[in-house]
């Protein structure tokens, strides 16, 4: 209860201090919702040019890209970690932090929220829904529910793996670019996996699973009954990820002994 | 003119003091082109080619078009913003030089930099992962180097552009992340003009973002033969004298309208 209000106080705090500068937080949403234009536009130009793209016609495609946004949307309002290393150890910001009544990890979230990217869910669910109904698929109740939890289990593989490699940093505070490479990295989640070689399906599978963001889960919702096995993994691939975050965290907040002075 | 040619060399000393923070970058473009080349392989499938682009011509547009970024793209826009800011911008129009000519010299410096540290070593990385062809003639690389000093002036007026525009939204993060997704889509870095239809390609020869990336990569691949060539290199002259009258325009502008926040 405790880390719920103060979840909504940090959430409303974050709030105003977004509206102060207005004009440009709206260019910031539209600047979200422009990049995510983009990558449709370009699903829809390629598919000008062929008809299937690894045996999946366009709208599966831009299903699939409407499912990703939802996860994403979600990790990168409330995950926002990328920076963790200069942000807190370098400055030293993480006495603050461990001097706070709340788990060092949930702290951070809450500093680090940025409420606008939501947009983006709302954003994959009117693709989605476009895709839908192009497709003619029928969805029953329990669709819903089952939604809900493969978003959560996507989540989580991001938050999982963004984490961890945020953990470099009890270990190591010297510069390392991996974040941005995972950046890069996550993009291949979104397309078709069959479509990359055998060494890249492994690793977008179960080194760094963002086809459990993607393409694995919305199959499920496509009735491609071939991938099904890896669609029910995704809650189990997010909880064991997230799990290993969590652990790899606490053991680095237990050898953290500060950035000096 | 000397005092211009030394700030050049100061920012290509710093980013070589901080050289290893490259060395990732030339991954990350790595895997940006690794992802696009199996993305455009499934797009061909068997298809011999797509727009007058073969399979091979199309990993070697793509392999271009990263590389290339690797000069033109800088942040000075960025640069600009925080120097408003926190009020340096004030300080540094009362020194002896044009400030937006310092951030192009800086911006040269960085490109310089990065052409020999990243683009070079990146290139022949990637040329040895994926099927990426250089037998381009003498006179194509000629041209090709010619339109990408071209592609950068384009890329660094519209920067200079979007840090001016700070004056007037005092926080333009938005704006400048904005830019950044338009120019990657509009100037050919993630798909050849060619691809789009073409009430699309029509209202695009009338915007300046073709110039930066589509021009220099369509001629290395040679999509671009003979006059087309010529006719290409005009367009970015164009953009390239165009562009400095909007520039004039809002840092007279500005200049007037200068709120120093904070500093």
């Amino acid at each position: 209860m405790f880390y719920l209000s103060l979840f909504f106080q940090y959430a409303s705090q974050y709030l105003k201090t977004r509206l102060t500068y207005r004009a440009d937080t709206i260019i910031e949403i539209l600047s979200d919702l422009l990049f995510q234009a983009v990558n449709l536009i370009f699903i829809v130009i390629v598919f000008r040019h062929t008809a299937f793209l690894g045996g999946w016609n366009r709208d599966e495609i831009i299903f699939i890209y409407g499912f990703f946004l939802v996860p994403y949307a979600i990790f990168s309002s409330f995950f926002n970690i990328w920076d963790f290393n200069d942000r807190y150890i370098v400055k030293g910001e993480m006495d603050r932090i461990l001097t706070r009544p709340v788990h060092s990890l949930f702290q951070i979230i809450l500093e680090r929220i940025e409420l606008e990217s939501l947009f983006g869910a709302i954003t994959g669910l009117l693709v989605m829904g476009y895709a839908i109904m192009n497709l003619d698929i029928t969805l029953a109740w329990y669709d819903v529910l089952i939604f809900i939890v493969m978003v959560i289990g996507g989540a989580f593989i991001y938050a999982g793996i963004f984490i961890s490699i945020a953990t470099i940093g009890f270990w190591s505070d010297s510069r390392t670019d991996i974040m941005p490479m995972m950046y890069n990295i996550s993009n291949y989640g979104r397309y078709p996996i069959n479509i990359y070689n055998k060494v890249i399906q492994f690793v977008l599978t179960w080194i760094l699973p963002f086809a459990f963001v993607g393409v694995y889960p919305a199959s499920y919702f496509l009735n491609r009954e071939e991938w099904y096995g890896y669609a029910f993994f995704t809650p189990v691939m997010g909880i064991l990820f997230f799990g290993i975050a969590i652990l790899l965290w606490n053991a680095g907040v237990k050898r953290y002994r500060g950035a000096g002075n | 003119m000397s005092m211009y040619i030394e700030m050049i060399r100061v920012r290509f000393l710093m980013m070589l003091a901080y050289r290893t923070n490259y060395y990732s970058g030339i991954l990350i473009y790595s895997i940006n082109i690794g992802a696009y080349y199996f993305l455009w392989s499934a797009i061909y499938g068997g298809k011999e080619q797509i727009q007058g682009l073969s399979v091979a011509q199309m990993t070697t547009y793509v392999a271009v078009a990263w590389m290339a970024r690797a000069f033109y793209y800088n942040n000075i826009d960025r640069e600009i913003a925080a120097e408003i800011k926190d009020g340096k911008v004030a300080i540094e129009m009362i020194r002896p030089y044009n400030y937006l000519g310092m951030k192009t010299m800086q911006a040269l410096g960085e490109g310089v930099f990065r052409l020999l540290f990243f683009s070079v070593p990146g290139m022949i990385i990637v040329a040895l992962i994926f099927p990426v062809r250089f037998d381009a003639s003498l006179t194509t690389w000629l041209f090709f180097f010619i339109s990408l000093v071209f592609s950068f002036i384009v890329n660094t007026h519209i920067n200079l552009l979007t840090g001016i525009m700070t004056f007037f939204l005092f926080n333009n993060s938005g704006l400048i992340r904005a830019k950044r997704v338009v120019i990657d889509l509009f100037s050919g870095l993630l798909l050849p003009i060619s691809f789009y239809p073409d009430w699309a390609q029509t209202l695009m020869s009338y915007l300046p973002f073709q110039a930066i990336s589509y021009v220099p990569s369509m001629i290395f691949t040679g999509g671009f033969v003979g006059q087309e060539i010529y006719k290409a290199l005009l367009s970015q002259v164009f953009w390239v004298v165009i562009l400095l009258i909007p520039i004039r325009l809002l840092w007279s502008l500005a200049k007037k309208h200068l709120i120093i926040q904070g500093g």
